[in-house]
């Protein structure tokens, strides 16, 4: 085998601290969400859920929470919709152009998110629109149409063209074949692209803060919460609420994927 | 559907490449803005610092990421690596701010750290740049991971045999095959750990109170925004030359 008993045992300790290393900061937060002296020191002095009622009671956070949610919505619908189209067209049509994509979609993940937030709160500016709740959508969906677009090529990487070909021969037109075949192929890797989409619009903070002209989400709500000391023992809170609702997506993708989906990209 | 798709692409391109010229207030060329930035001391000494935090975090990052991917790829069981997957994928979504907060708890003042130290008689390191690098490199370690993952899960088991067939012993055949081989995948996490550091502004304002290239582009964004431009165009220009020494090396064929 390739590897000796001693490399074996160690590796499953690395493997074993680095898990340790992913896993214990983020437990710290939810810890201290019911945290009853609401400081950061530690050992914890009591359970409590005083802080978890009180979240629930702040009306800033619950608007923050309904702003995020609709915006992540409205991201994921159009970056499901583009996404699809643009994976179609690569997938299965060559034009000029289509050998840069891969190469845009790269620069896309891989652009740091203070330059896209000026250049897309800077176009804005130029073109007269308005910041705020529509410019956020906008701007969410830029990025979150790269999600869609990966796991959507990948599938139709995957799925023989031939299937939609015996379509045509046996008579269907475009427009069938795209409702009877191609589609059912493409829905579950889209539903997966969509929720992940859904994850990354509701907890992105630096492009939002540059196109939210005082619409406030829930990761700029907690942003600026830092800096005030009476509401730290809520962003435990809402950090809790944050994992989940990013969680639980990813983790119904991974499941509608069948596998690992890629890093972000 | 051509017409629309190519449309969204030229869409985007539009969206990456216009930006920092359109942006100029005053609209009349000019290359002060960049000779500020070479000749301004400051400057130069912040992308350096940036750069050298974004080298720093993506060699920790595959000091971490390479046993665990090497472990879930080569030796764990089908059901674990499953298992495993999913646990290095799930902190990947989990709120980045809420992520870099655990560390301001963890690195604050009587926090867990002080603590757990205190029997040594040690404290934590506070907040600072130590903290900044080990706050950057737990937000983009499963960055790492998951590319070492995937490019080590496919290199096939007959060369691993072959190797062992002519005499290769476990150390010999894994820095002679499995570790050339995997430099791909390293090339392309490497993408996104040095990236990302090299542009980010909220964790370096929250742990520490360093300027990194980040922090100085969003100062100037309210007020001399063909600055905060030009600024931008250094990590743009680094990312770029960076990717395209990733695509002779063959990291793109790893996504």
């Amino acid at each position: 085998m390739l590897t000796g008993r001693v490399g074996r045992i160690a590796l499953r300790v690395a493997t074993g601290l680095v898990l340790a290393f992913i896993y214990v900061p983020l437990s710290l937060v939810i810890i201290y969400a019911f945290n009853e002296s609401g400081t950061s020191a530690w050992p914890p002095s009591g359970f409590t859920l005083r802080w978890v009622g009180e979240a629930l009671g702040n009306s800033g956070l619950q608007q923050a929470f309904l702003t995020s949610i609709v915006i992540a919505l409205g991201a994921t619908v159009v970056a499901m919709t583009l996404g699809a189209l643009a994976s179609l067209a690569v997938g299965r049509y060559s034009f000029f152009g289509r050998e840069s994509i891969s190469f845009v979609i790269i620069l896309a993940i891989a652009l740091p998110g203070v330059v896209t937030g000026m250049a897309l709160s800077t176009t804005f500016a130029s073109l007269g629109l308005p910041l705020g709740f529509f410019a956020i959508i906008v701007a969410h969906a830029t990025f979150c149409i790269v999600l869609v677009y990966n796991n959507a090529i990948a599938r139709l990487r995957r799925v023989s063209r031939s299937y939609e070909e015996a379509s045509a021969d046996l008579g269907a037109d475009s427009f069938q074949t795209f409702r009877h075949v191609t589609f059912p192929t493409l829905r579950s890797a889209l539903i997966a692209g969509g929720l992940l989409a859904f994850a990354l619009s509701f907890d992105e903070v630096i492009v939002t803060i540059f196109m939210a002209g005082g619409v406030k989400t829930l990761p700029i709500w907690i942003f600026q919460s830092f800096r005030l000391a009476n509401q730290v023992p809520l962003v435990n809170v809402a950090g809790l609420a944050a994992i989940l609702l990013s969680v639980i997506p990813v983790y119904l993708a991974t499941r509608l994927s069948g596998g690992v989906i890629g890093s972000r990209g | 559907m051509v017409y629309l798709g190519s449309l969204f692409v030229l869409f985007l391109n539009a969206f990456w490449t216009t930006d920092p010229f359109t942006s100029l207030v005053v609209r009349e060329f000019t290359l002060d803005n960049f000779v500020d930035l070479i000749t301004t001391e400051v400057y130069r000494a912040v992308t350096f610092r940036t750069v050298g935090m974004a080298a720093l975090v993506t060699a920790t990052c595959f000091v971490f990421a390479y046993p665990i991917a090497f472990y879930m790829a080569k030796v764990a069981s089908p059901r674990i690596r499953g298992i495993l997957a999913v646990a290095v994928l799930m902190p990947l979504w989990a709120s980045y701010l809420i992520k870099a907060y655990a560390w301001r708890l963890i690195l604050s003042d009587n926090g867990v750290l002080d603590w757990a130290l205190a029997p040594f008689g040690l404290t934590g390191p506070g907040f600072g740049e130590v903290a900044v690098w080990l706050t950057f490199t737990y937000l983009w370690l499963p960055f790492m991971i998951l590319p070492i993952y995937a490019g080590l899960e496919r290199i096939p088991a007959s060369l691993l045999e072959a190797s062992a067939d002519l005499g290769g012993r476990g150390w010999m055949t894994f820095r002679r095959v499995i570790l050339p081989m995997s430099i791909p995948a390293v090339v392309a996490g490497s993408i996104f750990t040095f990236s990302l550091t090299l542009g980010d502004y909220i964790v370096p304002g929250l742990l520490s109170t360093t300027q990194f290239i980040g922090n100085v582009i969003v100062i100037n964004v309210a007020q001399n925004l063909p600055f905060a431009a030009a600024f931008s165009l250094v990590p743009l220009a680094i990312i770029l030359v960076y990717l395209f020494f990733a695509r002779r090396l063959g990291a793109f064929e790893s996504f």
